[in-house]
Order: structure tokens, then sequence, then C-alpha cells
């Protein structure tokens, strides 16, 4: 090495790659209030669309009057169905294979649901026009209950599709049965249960919530009928694919589609779905002739947009005596509203919900998921998790409690007795998944020591002794979770959205001073992905992550992808970074052996350039070899240093982590208290400690939230009674502890770089934990199982129903 | 509908418009004066995303009638900071990743803002008090905490050595 090349480390700490706890370069531009969200733009001539909704149900529709909203000053159109219905866009298809109601088509199958849009100079005449719309209802019975959806003298919800006995997931047995998906081996499963020692059931219930982004879902769309393009600019998780689906329906040639997402509020699966919003947005642009903006107002995104969860799980679990789990069977009704618009992969209707054996070796399974059609809004998106993994975690986890429970047994020991073994990995599961890698016994062990988990067990016992002493009204629970995600969908071969493959991709342009540009399918929410992903390819390329910009959501610049949700930006996108800069890195190759006049192999990559093996004084900087590539003829070389990657995973990744929480629950108010939470995730390589602990904060609050309080909540007539702020559940910083963050790291061994993902692991795993507390907190009293969500009134109750208040 | 006279001081310089009665000081500061660092996030006043200082006071915009500020004085969150660099809230917002969509931060630092002014030298307790009325869905709240205690250290060190 010559005097003037800095040392290794001093040049690695130089890039701010892999590890570093990087700044966010998004930050300066939030703190001054410096975000485009798409509410911020304002374009001229621009219009205001709202909708009329249904205040009821389910009702049929006998007449819609416009007539005095169009006589109002300011409003420019009324849309209702018979509008859309010559362009075929009165319904459209759900991501599911089923079709949705853009405006409501002789009958109404929710509350809130679209029933015509309004068009107005700004949102206060659109409001007035939306009170003067004259809409007649006749009322149906309602379907609320998924358990009563089947029976004989139930009121069939969707008509349209009443005699058709096969649906797009197989066959349906009943107008309101939409399908029925099964994985692994029944017979086998009921074998093994009914010889089994130790049998546990339980019915789960994983209530209905919602995703609930500070920034609710809209767009701005814009025809420009003179050179026939279309530009929208909107709130999307995914926007190639609505390019795509956008072209499908409306017939516009899709080069003539420009999909942008703006800056996002938040998305956690809210924004992964098309809204009706969007295509009365675009009609509405075509119709005037001017932009159109759409933007929900929080009672609209609550009542109509992207429900998550509603899946009541009914589980067995068999063993031996000693605690070895040998069977678990699932039955679940999949409670999917008035449409079918679950945003999973085309094959798995019930998403990944059969990674429910979670992260034990549990030989034979069997899981059975009937979706259902009832009075509530369409979604079943995936609310911060994978598709339906949150489901599945929660669920095993439950089940794990309750067989400890029935065997008598310590949970946390059950668990370890039954953990998948380190050596076991790539594993494969009852259930068909194989899982890349893991070591949960050292997870588990290390968060057990954190905790001093002894200790805990014994204060709990105290306590108790004290509570039924008289001394105190305050028990303490120990909530455990371990957990295994699914995520970074997926491979091509058997994960697609509409027929789309779920890979993901990159473009890099390396610009000849040696700073670059690179684009991504993906779009970040609040990720941080600009910061992150420049730091994958600063540690690829040689390049300082500050001398690299990051590009996504705009469909006329970005190379195609699927899109932000499931945690898989850094599995897909991720890799596909890693993989477009390991091309950039092949063409510096042979670029530095020109220069160095020596051959290709005689070259090797050193941090920020190619030296000369055993010659370490001769060598290129990634910097001067960017400025040779645009500025020299170089012999079978094409000048300029760019490269794409579009990457198809070969595996989904496993991120797992073991979480543990601590809770003091008042028997007479139901008010909780977590007093420790603490979190131990292994995402495989991490790429930005800050990042995943802050995502992990995150995921945690919002699995409080869940877990403590969170519903979207509906009577027997089907009216949303938690449609505002003030009835849904959002923890504020009163209510919200420190969480204590650990990690072990565990390299996925097929991804490049090896990471796993991590935004949703603290969801996933994070329910399951607060939930358990409060479970194990009763646990001595006879409570095995009370339903989510553990708010005070119903904590009270079960202090209530086991006599502690006699 | 007629229009209202409306005078007001915003980020220092005055100006004066005319609005509806029924118009929300948040629509008038977003789409009157180009002001979008304020969102909207519930129209309730849950969230805190629109919140403003007015008069002193931290407000959420989106409840309070543009015509109930007449001749306030009004702080967004364009009014802290210089073109030339972050206020010291920005700077420990960053410094401590007290934010991620972005959307809730503005209300959050301008809330901040005002609370510090209010109370110098807050105990995190008070600052989680302080705050609860700014909901974030990103962060769990764990790092904004940290920043403004932070930004509360930063403060008075300048001002003890002034």
């Amino acid at each position: 090495m010559n005097e003037s090349t800095p040392p290794k480390e001093e040049r690695m700490a130089a890039l701010s790659g892999l590890g570093t706890s990087r700044k966010r370069v998004e930050d300066a531009r939030f703190t001054q209030g410096k975000g485009n969200y798409v509410d911020d733009m304002k374009m001229p001539g621009m219009l205001f669309g709202d909708f009329v909704r249904s205040p009821y149900a389910h009702a049929r529709i006998k007449s819609i009057n416009t007539e005095a909203a169009l006589a109002l000053p300011g409003v420019h159109a009324v849309l209702t169905a018979a509008d859309l219905e010559p362009l075929g866009l009165h319904w459209m298809p759900t991501l599911a294979g089923d079709k949705q109601m853009v405006l409501a088509d002789g009958k109404v199958l929710f509350q809130g649901q679209e029933v015509a849009y309004v068009v107005a100079d700004d949102r206060y005449i659109a409001d007035d026009g939306i009170q003067a719309v004259v809409v007649e209802y006749e009322e149906l019975p309602v379907l609320v209950d998924p358990f009563k959806a089947e029976l004989d003298d139930a009121p069939v919800l969707r008509e349209d599709i009443a005699d058709q006995s096969e649906g797009a997931h197989g066959p349906r047995r009943h107008p309101n049965h939409i399908f029925t998906w099964e994985s692994g081996d029944r017979a086998a499963t009921e074998a093994v249960l009914s010889e089994a020692e130790v049998v546990a059931e339980e019915m789960i219930y994983y209530h209905r919530t919602h995703p609930c982004p500070l920034e609710t879902c809209g767009c701005v769309a814009s025809m420009d009928k003179v050179n026939g393009k279309l530009t929208v600019w909107g709130t999307f998780q995914a926007p190639h694919a609505v390019r795509t689906v956008a072209s499908l329906i409306s017939g516009i040639a899709e080069h003539n589609i420009r999909i942008v997402s703006p800056d996002i509020g938040g998305g956690f699966g809210n924004k992964v779905g098309v809204y009706p919003g969007y295509i009365c947005a675009i009609v509405a642009s075509i119709v005037t002739g001017v932009p159109v903006k759409w933007v929900e107002d929080r009672m609209d995104n609550l009542m109509a947009t992207a429900f998550a969860r509603d899946y009541w799980m009914h589980g067995k679990i068999s063993a031996t005596k000693e605690g070895k789990i040998t069977g678990l069977w699932c039955h679940t009704t999949a409670d999917h509203g008035a449409f079918d618009a679950c945003a999973d992969p085309t094959k798995f209707p019930a998403g990944f919900m059969n990674i429910c054996t979670g992260s034990y070796d549990i030989p034979t399974a069997y899981l059975a998921v009937d979706g259902i059609y009832t009075n509530k809004a369409p979604g079943g998106v995936a609310y911060r998790c994978s598709f339906r993994v949150t489901e599945a975690a929660y669920f095993i986890e439950r089940m794990i409690e309750v067989l400890a429970i029935k065997l008598g047994m310590d949970a946390a020991d059950l668990r370890v007795k039954n953990f998948i073994q380190k050596d076991q990995f790539p594993y494969q599961s009852a259930l068909g998944w194989e899982y890349d890698s893991g070591d949960y016994h050292t997870a588990w062990s290390k968060a057990l020591a954190a905790v001093d988990y002894e200790g805990l067990r014994a204060e709990q016992a105290e306590r108790l002794a004290a509570f039924n002493r008289g001394e105190t009204r305050k028990l303490i629970g120990i909530g455990l979770s371990h957990f295994t995600e699914i995520v970074g969908a997926g491979p091509v071969k058997n994960c697609d959205i509409l027929g789309l493959g779920m890979f993901d991709s990159c473009e890099i342009r390396i610009h000849p001073t040696g700073s670059a540009i690179a684009r991504l399918g993906t779009i970040s929410q609040g990720q941080g992905h600009a910061t992150t992903f420049a730091q994958i390819l600063a540690s690829e390329i040689g390049i300082p992550a500050e001398d690299i910009t990051l590009e996504e959501g705009d469909t006329d610049t970005a190379p195609y992808g699927l899109g932000t949700y499931g945690s898989r930006s850094t599995p897909v996108a991720g890799a596909a970074t890693a993989m477009a800069g390991r091309k950039i890195r092949a063409k510096a190759q042979m670029i530095a052996a020109y220069l160095l006049e020596v051959h290709d192999n005689d070259v090797e990559w050193d941090v920020d350039r190619f030296v000369v093996k055993g010659a370490p004084e001769r060598f290129k900087t990634m910097k001067e070899i960017a400025f040779a590539s645009y500025s020299q003829a170089i012999p079978g070389v094409e000048p300029g240093l760019e490269a794409v990657s579009y990457y198809d995973p070969p595996n989904m990744t496993y991120p797992f982590g073991a979480y543990i929480c601590v809770m003091e629950i008042d028997t007479d108010t139901g008010t909780t208290e977590i007093r420790q939470f603490y979190a131990l995730d292994d995402c495989g390589t991490r790429i930005n400690p800050m990042i995943i602990e802050g995502q992990v904060h995150g995921g945690l609050t919002e699995a409080l939230a869940i877990a403590l309080g969170q519903e979207i909540a509906y009577d027997e007539q089907g009216n949303v009674t938690t449609g505002t702020l003030m009835d849904f559940f959002i923890p504020t910083a009163w209510e919200t502890p420190n969480y204590q963050t650990d990690f072990t790291e565990t390299p996925s061994p097929h991804h490049p770089i090896g990471a796993k993902g991590v935004g949703e692991s603290p969801n996933v795993g994070g329910v399951p934990a607060f939930s358990n507390a409060v479970h194990d907190a009763f646990k001595s009293f006879g409570l095995t199982q009370s339903h989510m969500p553990h708010d005070h009134w119903r904590i009270w109750k079960i202090a209530n129903s086991l006599g502690l208040h006699d | 509908m007629g229009k209202t006279h409306l005078k007001m001081t915003v980020n220092g310089k005055e100006v004066e418009l005319l609005t509806e009665p029924r118009q929300l000081l948040i629509h008038v500061l977003r789409e009157d004066l180009n002001l979008t660092g304020a969102h909207i996030g519930c129209e309730s006043s849950h969230c805190g995303a629109c919140t403003v200082d007015m008069n002193g006071m931290s407000i959420k915009s989106c409840t309070v009638f543009a015509a109930q500020a007449q001749d306030a004085e009004i702080t967004t969150i364009e009014g802290l900071g210089s073109s030339d660099g972050l206020h010291v809230l920005q700077e420990m917002f960053k410094e401590h990743h007290g934010l991620q969509c972005g959307y809730c931060t503005p209300g959050m630092i301008t809330r901040a803002h005002r609370l510090l002014q209010e109370n110098s030298n807050p105990t995190e307790e008070e600052v989680r008090f302080g705050i609860s009325g700014n909901l974030c869905r990103c962060t769990g709240y764990q790092n904004i905490v940290k920043a403004i205690l932070a930004a509360a250290a930063k403060m008075n060190e300048v001002k003890e050595s002034a």
C-alpha cells in the first residue's frame, strides 16, 4: 500500500455502508415540513371529488337523485354506477380474484360503501354536494356474524355471483362462501390427534382492526386528453402494479399511464389495494378534463379502505405427556366482508397462514381456511405483517400457552422443548415451507437471561400470594412470544399478484465524477429506503452512501417492481440492489484491469478500488474507474457505467425473534401498565441498526394498540362503532412504554447480503407477547383464553368473571 | 357564501386574505398560504398532525375556524429553523431518529417547540404527557422523546453559555 492509501477501516467507515447507523437523508426535508404528500399537491384548475357513502350495511338502492347537487354552484359532476357502466368501470377486479363495486350497483353491502361521487371546486363544495344527493334505500337483513353466513335463512349478500359454484379459489358451497383453502395432511393430523396423550383445543379470535396510517388514502388524477397521457399521483404501495391494473381495466395503453407515489405518510398495508376513490378520480378527470383530487377523511379510511385480520381460528394441538408436540390442526373462519379484496399472492387466498406451525418442529399439521362474505368493509390486508403471518403467529403462540396450561408446564420450557434445532435448517415444515435459517435456542436463552425470567416468575408468585392475602389488587403477567416470520414474497414460481411475478428491481447509473443514482421498484412509506439502499450499494461498489441518490415510486423512471409491503423491500429489492451493484463492479473490474494494463483476473476488489494482486500500490479507485468509463475508449467495453437487476428470490426469508412483556394489571379497573418489554430480533444481516431499532419501536407500538384496544367493531345492524380516533385506539406517548431492543444475527443463506427484513416482525411477535401477558396474569385463576382486544373493560370483565371482585 | 376579511401574522409575516366563515385554519394555511407542512390526519382534534402555534399556544388547526385566527400570531413548522439550517429540534429529531414517514413530524416538532417554551427543562414523563395530543404511527415515540429531551439540553446549554 502506498502512503496515499488510507487504511482499510478508514475507507470502509467513509462509505457508511452495511452495519452503519447512518442518519437518514430523508429527515432534513421532513423535519422542515417540506415533504411532498399527495394532499400537498395543487394543480391549475384542480377539482376535488368525494363520496356519498351508504349509511346502511345492507340495502337495495331504489333511486339516486343528483339534481339538487348538480344545481349547486361549484359542483361539476356527480357520478353514479349508471355513469360508470358504459365504461365498464362500475365494478373493478380485486387483488384476490373477486370483483368489487366502484359505485353501488343496485345495492350496498357495507356501511360506508361508495354510492356516488361528487366533483366540485373544493372539498367544502363537494361536501355540500354530498349532502344534496338524495338516495332512497330499502333496508335488507344484515349479516355481521360469519358463523351465521351459511344458515338456511341467511341473507344472500352477493346476488351478482349467487349461482356461481366455482370461485377464484375453487368450489363455493354457499352464496356467502368464498373459498376453502387447505394445507397439510388432514387425515394424518386427525389420526395423530385421536391417539395423542394430551390434546388442547381452543378458539382463538384475532379481531378485525385497521392499519390506520396517519395519512389517509388519496390521489390526484390528471388526464391530458390532448396527448392521451394519464398521470396519477397517489398513496400507492405498489405503483407499477397499479399502472398495469389501470391499463388493463381502462384500456389506456400502459406507456400512456404514469403512476407516481410521492411521499407516503405511512402505509402498513392500507395502501396496497386499489380503491374506488382512485377509479372515480381518474374517470372524473377524463370527464372534466382537469386534474381531480380525492383524499379520504379519517372516518372514510376506517370504514371503507382495508381492514385487517378478522380470523376465527379453531385450533387443536397434541403432545406427549412430556410436552413434545405431535400435531397441529386449525380451521379458520375468515370474515372477508362484502368483497374478497385481500391483498395476497394469487395462489395463497389465506396468505401465508400456513406458517402457523411457527418456530416449532411439529411433524404433522393441517390447516383449512374458509373465506366468508359478511356486510362489512372489504380488505383483508397485511397490517404491518407478511400476508396473514401475524394471525398465524398469534394462533400458534396462544396455542402453545394453552397447551402449557393443559400440561402443567412452564410455557418457556415447552417452547424450548419444541423449537426447531439449529442443525435442522433448512427445515421443511409440515405445511410446506422451507425455513432458510434460524437459531431459536440461542435467541431464546439470551432473552430469558436478559429479563431474569426465573426472578420474574418468583416475583410474580410473591405478588400472587400477596394478592390472595388481600394486600394488593394488582397482578403481574409475563407474556412470552417466539415468532417466525415468512417475508420477502417472493419467488415468481409460486408468488404473483394478478399474474405479476413478485420479483423486484434496481437500476444504477454511475455518474462520470463517481457519484450515482439508483432507482428501485419499491416505495418507502417511512422505512428510510433512500438511506438504507444507498448503504447496501456503498458496500457493494465502494462509493460513499452520501454520494448515492435513491429514487422510487415514479413508473416512468423506476424499473418495474411489485412495491413495498410484507417486509419484501430488503429481501427482494435489497437483493436486486446488491446484484446490480455486483454487475457494476464486474464491469469496473474490466476497466480497472485495462487502465492498469493487467489481465482482468489480476486485479482484486478492496473496499473502494481494484488493486493489482501482489502490488497494492497499483490501484484504480471506483471514482477513477467511473471517469474512465465515460472518457476513454476501452476495447471490448461499452462506454458508461450502468446496471439493472431484476431479482427473483429463490426462497422467502424467515426472520424470527424472542419477545417478553412484563405487565402490571389492576384487577379493579382493568388498566394495564407495561413495566418492561424486551425484544430480540434476528433479521439476518443488519443494514442500519438505528433504523432497525426504530422499526421495532414502531411495530411494537402498533402491536400494543392491537392487543390492548384497537378494533373495527360492528353492531348488529352493521354500523361501524369505532369509526373515529375517539373510538379507534392509537396509543399516545403516555401509554407507550420504552422498549429494550436486542438482536442475534443469523444471515439468510440465499440472500446476496444475508438480510431478511424486519419492519413487520415487531407487529407479528408483539401482539402475542402483549396478549399472552394478559392471559398469564390470570392463569392461576383458571383463565385459558379470552379474546382480544384486551381493553380495560374487557380485562375488568375477565377479573369479574373469575370472581376476583367478590 | 359571503367572505370575511382575515388578517393575521404567520411566521412573522403579516397576511391578509378573504375566507369563507366555515373555512378551517388548516385549509387556509395549506391551500391559500401554501404552508403544507402541517398535515391533516383526522379532522377531529385527535391526531395533532395539524398542530400549529397560535398566540403562544399549541392548537389543532383542523378544528379552529380561520376566522378565529383574526389578528392572531401563528407559527407553523415553516417558521422554525432558517433557510441556512435546521432548528435544534429539527436537528435532534434527525440525530435521534425521531421520525419515519414524516407525516406527524411537523405537528410534533411544532408542539415540542411550544412545550419547551412552557417548560425548558422537562422530565421524560413531562415530555410524554406534553406531546400526548400528537399521534405517531411509526416511531413508538421512544426516539421522539429522546430527541425532545436532547433538544432541551442543547437549548439550555446555549442559554447558559450566553
